[in-house]
């Protein structure tokens, strides 16, 4: 698993790629909070997850939640599609902002 | 309970998930710690679609497999490290089953429930991915020296 972080003006990308499981969602948990702590805006590209489990799930859910407590954008960007399974299956497809891309997701005037 | 099987107790359980119609696809017995799942999903994936699954049903399988694994590493065992998971997995000619075995101390059935998903909040999400990967998931009663079994199938699809 890799988490890249980089900036598109106030807008904080956060890249994910591989296996997002019980032993590397931490590591996701403590770079999607450090990011929403900033206070800036924050896209999760989720495009290179190959998979995701409920402990990933929870680490996005945690930072969703973390962001609009203090009023701060959080979406996702190009879900691939094992990750959009277990989205949907915790029915989180309805509660995340999703965008098919990082441009988009900058874009969105919400 | 011991938590720590010796080889006659991973044996008896093996034996003990022998079911006539079902070939064993192999048994697997794991330390419970989080950087083993890479290799459970692994042997699970191969195992599904060795057997016959689809993509989708095989990714299904190994999230079913890898939450139940997290369930015993995290509430069965609590975190502590040392412990030790056994996975059984069969096949018939139309489904694929998974027992997952461990040796901690029983834990009642009743209490192991999917939360309501009308709650956004981090968690609890594992038992109900079970169910909906899978197309049976119940505890069994588990054979003599195991502590809790949970026996998962997926018709082959």
């Amino acid at each position: 698993m890799s988490c890249e972080i980089r900036h598109e003006g106030d807008v904080a990308v956060v890249a994910l790629s591989g296996d997002i499981d019980l032993e590397s969602s931490p590591k996701v948990r403590s770079a999607l909070l450090d990011c929403v702590g900033l206070k800036q805006a924050v896209l999760v590209d989720m495009s290179s997850v190959s998979y995701i489990d409920s402990s990933g799930v929870a680490s996005l859910v945690e930072a969703f939640q973390t962001a609009r407590k203090s009023d701060t954008r959080f979406g996702l960007v190009s879900v691939s599609q094992p990750a959009m399974r277990v989205l949907e299956l915790a029915r989180l497809d309805r509660i995340f902002s999703i965008f098919e891309s990082v441009a988009q997701g900058i874009k969105d005037p919400e | 309970m011991s938590s720590r099987p010796g080889r006659t107790e991973i044996r008896r359980a093996a034996r003990s998930c022998e079911v006539d119609g079902e070939q064993r696809l192999f048994f697997l017995t794991i330390l419970a710690q989080p950087d083993r799942l890479r290799l459970v999903r692994a042997a699970v994936s191969e195992a599904a679609k060795a057997s016959g699954c689809s993509e989708e049903c095989t990714r299904d399988i190994v999230l079913a497999v890898d939450e139940a694994c997290q369930n015993v590493i995290r509430h069965a065992y609590g975190g502590q490290p040392g412990n030790e998971i056994c996975i059984d997995v069969r096949r018939s000619d139309e489904k694929i089953v998974f027992d997952v075995m461990d040796f901690a101390e029983p834990v009642d059935p009743d209490r192991i429930k999917p939360r309501n998903l009308e709650e956004i909040r981090p968690g609890g999400l594992g038992t109900h991915f079970i169910n909906e990967c899978m197309d049976e998931a119940k505890y069994s009663t588990p054979p003599p020296g195991v502590g809790n079994l949970l026996r998962m199938a997926k018709r082959i699809a």
